[in-house]
């Protein structure tokens, strides 16, 4: 019997374990959320929104510049990246097979994992040496190659879904093949792939290490897609890093932001595979 | 005998078969060039790849040259004089990574069994998307909280503690500065458990019903059951995550920036300050003026993908094993 109470008193243990383990992962999360969300909240402004950041010594200011400068890079990051991330999911999931789309798969997994300063510095070989000179265009490049694999494999998935017998009914009908894959099967896919879409979006929306330097950042506002353009993580960043305090009350207020922007996005996508998975 | 009406409905005939062939070739030519065009953009994903690894090695080509396999054990780094070396990187890197993931670990896997195996199945599931959507926070901001802070808090409190109370081991020694490797180890802890736990979640939840009944059956507490059923089936997966958690340690650049302290020396105390690989690049790629240290830093980032690249293949073979394998059932 002491065995059994034995067993038992082990089991309670390890089972207040885990539960203790849980809060010790929760707690420092939901303490940085708050902070975020604290120290944001009481330092925004209009001006935040209006202003672009004002020299050191000077109080106020804001990240208009970063704003619109993230919403370019990441529009143009989109398309650069989106396309080719559904297309490839298309060739994967109705024409590949074999060996090498194994391959394109697997490299599409490993190009997931690898490290974005890594992305920042191919594009800066590739973009910003011959163009010499930083630029919003080589920053947007940057972000697009991390987009790729997420849009790709999420859309192959959802791709994989949609019964065949759709497109046989399609096909039956005498619709060329290209037109039933982008008006029937894509289609019928629409939902899950604005999923992967919005996944890579916020993905790439708080991603700084691959915009030191191809974006560079720009301390006014950006002209030409030539030229280095300002971004809000990349504010974030110097910021934070400044002895300034006025400087840190910017980078909570930009942290809130983009934190904000990244929920709502996240919460977006969940909603739209949640409302998928109903039909 | 033929008549002019049956001629021409012969050529009527004809031509609409000749007008169906075209219409055919043409949509097959529609078709052929649609499934090219995918193919095209399948197989940029492989080229981009290829790419990086081409475009890192041929800039790291001057340093290699230079400075051959001395680079990678090399201490100095020196951008006026030109030397480089990348060890007390790699030491930072390694260090920072391994203490992270030694702490990450078994809190993310305890996390993950309280999810999949002992919460009620609506408490679990708001964990879950908790940890989830916590892990979307991106990692300047993560450095932003460190440095603005965690930092400090370590700086007042646990490092002077440290000191004091573990002083005469070499890891505690030093003057408290704040920003540090401890500092470092702490935020990436932070950053890999939301990941380790939520793909070791949807490892557990492989693992058959029937597995874990089975053990039920034979008397075993909920306890026994996860140590003698549940972990064994999913270990590969588990440690896939980890691997896969290692990964991301390894890469993550801008919040250890940010806390790391950024001073190029290989000390065994966590107090003091370190450099990681990834934070050299952030820090001096912009503003590397000589070949040579372009180069340098080129050769590092090279190391770092090559790093990086077996760590995600070896993950992702542990993790295909398993997700390969049958979906299993809820909790007991």
């Amino acid at each position: 019997m002491t065995q059994l109470t034995l067993r038992k008193l082990k089991n309670s243990g390890m089972t207040l374990a885990m539960a203790a383990a849980t809060l010790a992962v929760l707690i420092p999360l939901i303490l940085i959320f708050i902070h975020i969300v604290r120290m944001g909240a009481s330092s925004i402004s209009l001006d935040f929104f209006t202003q672009i950041p004002r020299p050191t010594g000077e109080t106020g200011g804001g990240m208009a510049n970063g704003m619109v400068g993230s919403a370019l890079l990441i529009a143009l990051a989109s398309a650069f990246g989106i396309p080719v991330g559904i297309f490839g999911a298309v060739y994967l999931a109705e024409f590949g097979g074999g060996r090498l789309s194994g391959a394109i798969r697997f490299s599409a997994d490993i190009l997931a994992g690898v490290p974005s300063i890594i992305t920042g510095m191919v594009a800066y070989a590739l973009l910003v040496v011959p163009m010499k000179g930083f630029s919003a265009l080589a920053g947007a490049c940057a972000l697009a190659l991390i987009m790729i694999p997420i849009v790709l494999r999420t859309t192959e998935e959802q791709l994989k879904l949609v019964p065949t017998t759709l497109r046989e009914a399609s096909l039956a009908l005498g619709v060329p093949l290209w037109r039933t894959t982008l008006k029937v099967t894509l289609h019928s896919a629409m939902k899950g792939v604005m999923t992967g879409i919005l996944l890579a979006i916020a993905r790439i929306s708080g991603e700084t290490a691959p915009l030191l330097f191809t974006a560079l950042g720009n301390q006014f506002w950006g002209k030409k897609l030539t030229e280095p353009i300002a971004a809000m993580p990349l504010q974030i960043f110097s910021f934070a890093i400044a002895p300034y305090e006025d400087w840190h009350r910017l980078a909570w207020s930009g942290a809130l932001v983009l934190v904000t922007l990244m929920f709502t996005l996240s919460l977006t996508a969940r909603y739209l595979g949640r409302s998928k998975q109903k039909n | 005998m033929s008549t002019a009406s049956e001629e021409k409905l012969e050529i009527a005939l004809t031509h609409e078969a000749e007008n169906h062939k075209w219409r055919m070739d043409k949509k097959a030519g529609g078709d052929a060039a649609f499934k090219g065009m995918t193919a095209l953009f399948a197989f940029a994903v492989l080229a981009i790849l290829l790419l990086m690894l081409v475009e890192l090695a041929g800039e790291s080509f001057p340093a290699m040259r230079k400075f051959g396999w001395r680079f990678v054990p090399g201490k100095e780094w020196d951008a006026v004089q030109g030397l480089f070396g990348a060890l007390p990187y790699l030491w930072g890197s390694v260090v920072s990574s391994v203490l992270a993931l030694a702490l990450a670990t078994p809190l993310s896997v305890a996390t993950a069994l309280f999810i999949t195996e002992i919460a009620p199945k609506k408490v679990g599931g708001l964990i879950a998307s908790l940890v989830e959507l916590l892990a979307a926070i991106p990692s300047v901001i993560y450095g932003l909280w460190g440095v603005l802070v965690m930092a400090p808090w370590l700086q007042r409190t646990v490092q002077p503690f440290l000191a004091e109370k573990f002083g005469f081991l070499p890891f505690f020694q030093g003057a408290p500065y704040g920003v540090s490797m401890l500092a470092a180890v702490f935020i990436l802890m932070i950053m890999v458990v939301p990941i380790i736990t939520s793909i070791t979640k949807e490892v557990l939840l492989t693992v058959p019903q029937s597995q874990k009944e089975a053990a039920v059956a034979l008397g075993a507490t909920r306890w026994e059951m996860i140590r003698m059923a549940v972990l064994p089936y999913g270990k590969s997966g588990i440690l896939g995550a980890v691997i896969l958690g290692l990964g991301r340690a390894v890469g993550e650049t801008m919040a250890v920036t940010m806390v790391i302290g950024n001073t190029p020396q290989i000390s065994l105390s966590l107090l003091a300050p370190a450099y990681t690989m990834p934070s050299v690049i952030a820090n001096e790629f912009a503003e590397a003026t000589s070949k040579i240290h372009t180069s340098a830093l080129m050769e590092i980032g090279l190391i770092l993908l090559f790093v990086t690249l077996a760590i995600n293949i070896l993950a992702q073979f542990l993790l295909w094993s398993v997700t390969r394998g049958q979906k299993g059932g809820g909790r007991i």
